[in-house]
């Protein structure tokens, strides 16, 4: 049976809100061609942006200031994270999956090796993950409620929380009390993304499954906060649609959430669909290093307070420039089959990844560059 | 002549707080000679005890810990991160920090009047940190603060004394030490909030942004104690305005 794609299916918590509806009524008016570079210098003046300054700085007529936009955002990262960068792994324990999603290496219907850890398994891993020195982690799984249901992703919190002062996940979207349960188990931060703000986009690449519903995943965020965790992820897969788009629904996202929950961390994370190599035909799909650039820059100025983390599917060189620059968060010592630190995979990957070193060597990357790193920023009260 | 700085009955010759977090741990012993600095705040969230890179490694001895409870949404929950620090070692000395907005880091004056209250209950050293406000200045006094911390402007600006008239009125009417955190970009600024007379200064990210950390802390350093000179000199004559009128105008009274 096909899900319409903005309508709840039974048992999806609805929780009161008008983010959605604000996000996509801006977004449906917010054309980028029809800014100038009067507007970026404009923006590039004030202390605050506003959302119409946002989309200023998104736009290709932002293009010839990215040095000037490089500048106020590295002040802005020094002025609220000083030279801390936050170090952190994530751990795969389950790839199983319910959606099919085209663009995505865990969809079901994509022949790969499938894997579950144990609870054994898990507690190995944590302890050759934390030998490392790491405090924060990341536990992810496929989008399946029968393969990883909450209470097994509970019991691997529950495990993970012995082991680190910060505990994240990155799953499936679930109602308030299930976040409540997660969080009474030991987890602080939810990530979700959005994948795409186009509504219509997202249909198309969501064929089948829970995740095929559009406002279920966008309000994620909110049950998170209200089961009581203390941050929330938020980005899109740039590269899916439109890039300039999805990054401004993603950055209004943020901004209406932290205007409803101030008390609330915030952070994006910018995974991108690569583009091929020599692909410069103007796409406005195609996201190259210098617009991903862009998109950072422009997260940092429009909230200079939030996290932006950098993945591991960027090369070592972007990622060692853009910490301090403008991401405050960098993972290390990566693996992205299921398991895989201490023993081998268990499954296959999500995608490929472009850095491979170690905790230590990310380390010293950090220090070398002149900035600290750093492995316990939160206390759990 | 000796002008030293009382804290619940502890002394300290230097009138400069150092924050930390926001440069490189390395640097942390230089930058508080240089500025001569004898009281270091840490955010207690930042420890890593037995791990990498714990700040607690890093600091010399003789220095008095003053943790904050950064992270602390509630009275509760900075109860619980204090008396974690206390356990940790880290001494009677506390800051409350209680903030509830993540955009613009401003203190929570209501839950952190009832930190202070429980905190000062359990025997901690309390200093909140505070937007100033003269009524809650007296409910932190009489909550049992041992200092009281206004900002000067939002934390990390470096926009000097935004609240200048309003710490004036707590130097006037709370009797206890007025230390300035938050806000302070320039030596120039510590040295006219000294002036004021406020009993301390507290500087984080003036420094460490700098380009030479310890160096910016000496200067610092140097700036606070001239303020402090001016203040106990008592400061001379300054013609705001205008100089006066050469025919005075109480000139016409006659018997």
């Amino acid at each position: 049976m096909e899900t319409g794609h903005m309508s709840y299916a039974d048992g999806m918590e609805a929780v009161d809100s008008d983010i959605m509806g604000r996000v996509l009524s801006m977004l449906s008016e917010f054309d980028y061609n029809g800014f100038s570079g009067r507007e970026v210098e404009q923006a590039l003046h004030k202390e605050r942006l506003t959302p119409f300054d946002f989309a200023a700085v998104l736009s290709p007529a932002a293009e010839p200031y990215l040095e000037t936009l490089a500048h106020k955002a590295l002040g802005n990262t020094r002025r609220y994270f000083g030279n801390s960068v936050s170090l952190f792994t994530p751990l795969y324990i389950s790839n199983y999956c319910e959606n099919e999603c085209v663009y995505c290496g865990f969809n079901c219907s994509n022949k790969i090796h499938r894997g579950r850890l144990s609870m054994e398994e898990i507690a190995e891993e944590l302890q050759t993950i934390s030998a490392t020195g790491l405090k924060e982690i990341l536990i992810l799984t496929g989008e399946s409620r029968t393969a990883s249901g909450t209470e097994y992703i509970g019991e691997a919190v529950k495990l993970a929380a012995g082991y680190f002062s910060t505990v994240g996940i990155e799953i499936y979207p679930l109602n308030s009390q299930e976040y409540a349960y997660l969080h009474e188990c030991g987890a602080d931060f939810v990530s979700v993304y959005q994948e795409t703000y186009n509504t219509g986009k997202y249909e198309q690449v969501h064929l089948k499954g829970p995740k095929r519903v559009f406002p279920y995943r966008f309000n994620a965020q909110e049950r998170a906060l209200l089961g009581g965790m203390r941050g929330v992820g938020i980005g899109a897969l740039l590269g899916l649609d439109d890039f300039r788009r999805d990054a401004y629904g993603a950055g209004l996202h943020a901004y209406f959430l932290q205007q409803k929950y101030p008390h609330a961390e915030i952070a994006f994370s910018v995974p991108r669909l690569r583009p091929y190599i020599n692909s410069r035909t103007g796409n406005p799909n195609h996201v190259h290093e210098r617009q991903l650039l862009q998109v950072m820059l422009a997260y940092r100025l429009f909230m200079p307070f939030a996290g932006i983390t950098i993945s591991t599917r960027e090369k070592p060189k972007f990622r060692d420039n853009i910490i301090g620059l403008a991401a405050t968060k960098i993972s290390a010592g990566v693996s992205v089959g299921v398991g895989g630190h201490k023993q081998p995979g268990k499954g296959d990957g999500q995608f490929e990844i472009s850095d491979s070193r170690s905790v230590a060597q990310v380390h010293e990357m950090i220090e070398r560059r002149g900035l600290q790193p750093v492995y316990n920023d939160y206390i759990r009260v | 002549m000796n002008d030293t700085l009382v804290i619940a009955g502890h002394e300290f010759n230097s009138r400069f707080i150092l924050g930390s977090g926001k440069f490189s741990l390395e640097i942390v012993k230089a930058v508080i000679e240089q500025g001569e600095a004898e009281i270091l705040t840490l955010a207690l969230r930042r420890a890593n005890m037995g791990g990498e890179e714990n700040i607690l490694d890093y600091i010399p001895k003789g220095i008095t810990l003053l943790p904050n409870t950064s992270g602390a949404r509630t009275a509760e929950e900075a109860l619980r991160i204090a008396r974690l620090s206390r356990e940790l070692g880290c001494g009677s000395f506390v800051k409350v920090e209680v903030i509830r907005d993540s955009r613009y880091l401003l203190p929570d004056n209501y839950e952190t009047i009832r930190a202070t209250e429980l905190l000062a209950r359990e025997g901690f050293t309390v200093l909140p940190y505070m937007y100033p406000d003269l009524n809650v200045a007296r409910e932190l006094q009489n909550a049992g603060a041992a200092a009281v911390m206004p900002l000067a402007s939002p934390i990390g600006s470096n926009k000097g004394l935004v609240t200048k008239e309003f710490i004036k009125i707590l130097i006037d009417e709370i009797d206890l030490p007025i230390i300035v955190d938050a806000g302070i970009g320039r030596p120039s600024q510590a040295c006219e909030a000294m002036e004021l007379g406020v009993a301390a200064v507290m500087c984080n990210t003036a420094v460490a942004t700098a380009g030479n950390v310890a160096l910016m802390a000496r200067a610092f350093k140097q700036a606070i104690r001239a303020g402090r000179d001016a203040y106990l000199a008592g400061p001379g004559r300054v013609l705001e305005h205008s100089g006066e009128a050469s025919s005075p105008l109480t000139g016409f009274l006659e018997d």
